[in-house]
């Protein structure tokens, strides 16, 4: 696969229910009530239930790998988490991930993710760094 | 927030044998549908010996380190008033299905922002023959008593 700047390589929407926080709370062990108790969430200042950060970051590294060799050696990957995704327990919330390549070098390209919910960007300097 | 964390090392965790369902249930949570997450004849023509978890699985690792962190009685971190504000992980290789891992947890940093605190640690994930798998860098803000978070 190559790579050229500014190429986007990816994009995805994701639809998160409360379903999907009780399914990765179980699945990463991360029980923090903030992301299924509305009671809680609120106690603590919280405008509702929230999406795990580690959720947000795994969904958009999930779109980046599919779109990859399954050879593909990832070298690092980080975020910031600016501002949490809100989950409705009606309504959901949509996350939306957009890759493209930000810098590439002898020996990697940087994948520049740009995640929002609505108009909120909820990850800063999310970036994957794959092997050449 | 205790200073005193700073520099603390804690034991290497107990090892976690990452299983092919606990791989598979961790790629279905985050929408990871690459077949070498779930399909074992993917993962082995990718040249993996077993289904190759996702890149952040190793947050599961990570996690039991903190366990062991908000579990200090001096830490003065309360889990209700923390927020996860950055994380970061530098791979040697992913994980795959059939890993002994063990994670030793360093604190690296304490910031103090108003009054909230950044404390930043670093998980050094190995597999059983010793060798480095993935390092997981966290940071976490702790809120004040005061709800200032």
């Amino acid at each position: 696969m190559s790579f050229a700047v500014g190429d986007v390589i990816a994009e995805r929407t994701v639809h998160l229910t409360r379903e999907s926080l009780v399914r990765y709370a179980g699945a990463s062990g991360d029980f923090n009530p903030i992301h299924y108790r509305d009671d809680i969430a609120a106690s603590v200042g919280l405008p509702g239930v929230l999406a795990h950060g580690m959720l947000t970051m795994g969904i958009a590294s999930s779109v980046v790998v599919a779109a990859l060799e399954p050879t593909a050696r990832i070298l690092d990957y980080g975020v910031r988490f600016t501002k949490p995704v809100v989950v409705d327990p009606h309504e959901g919330a949509d996350v939306h991930v957009i890759a493209t390549v930000g810098a590439v070098d002898e020996t990697a390209a940087r994948i520049d993710l740009k995640v929002t919910t609505g108009e909120t960007t909820v990850l800063v300097k999310a970036q994957l760094r794959v092997a050449l | 927030m205790n200073q005193d964390l700073v520099g603390r090392e804690f034991p290497p965790t107990a090892p976690y044998l990452v299983g092919r369902e606990k791989v598979r249930e961790f790629a279905r949570a985050v929408f990871a549908d690459a077949p070498q997450h779930t399909d074992v004849d993917a993962a082995r023509a990718a040249g993996f010996a077993d289904v190759v978890a996702p890149p952040t699985f190793a947050m599961v690792i990570q996690d039991q380190t903190l366990q062991q962190l908000l579990a200090e009685p001096d830490s003065g971190i309360v889990l209700a008033r923390t927020i996860h504000a950055e994380q970061r992980f530098a791979y040697s290789r992913p994980i795959v299905a059939g890993d002994e891992l063990t994670g030793r947890l360093t604190v690296t940093g304490i910031r103090m922002m108003g009054g909230n605190a950044m404390i930043t640690s670093e998980a050094e994930i190995t597999d059983a023959g010793g060798a480095h798998v993935v390092t997981a860098t966290s940071v976490l803000l702790v809120g004040s008593e005061e709800g200032a978070a």
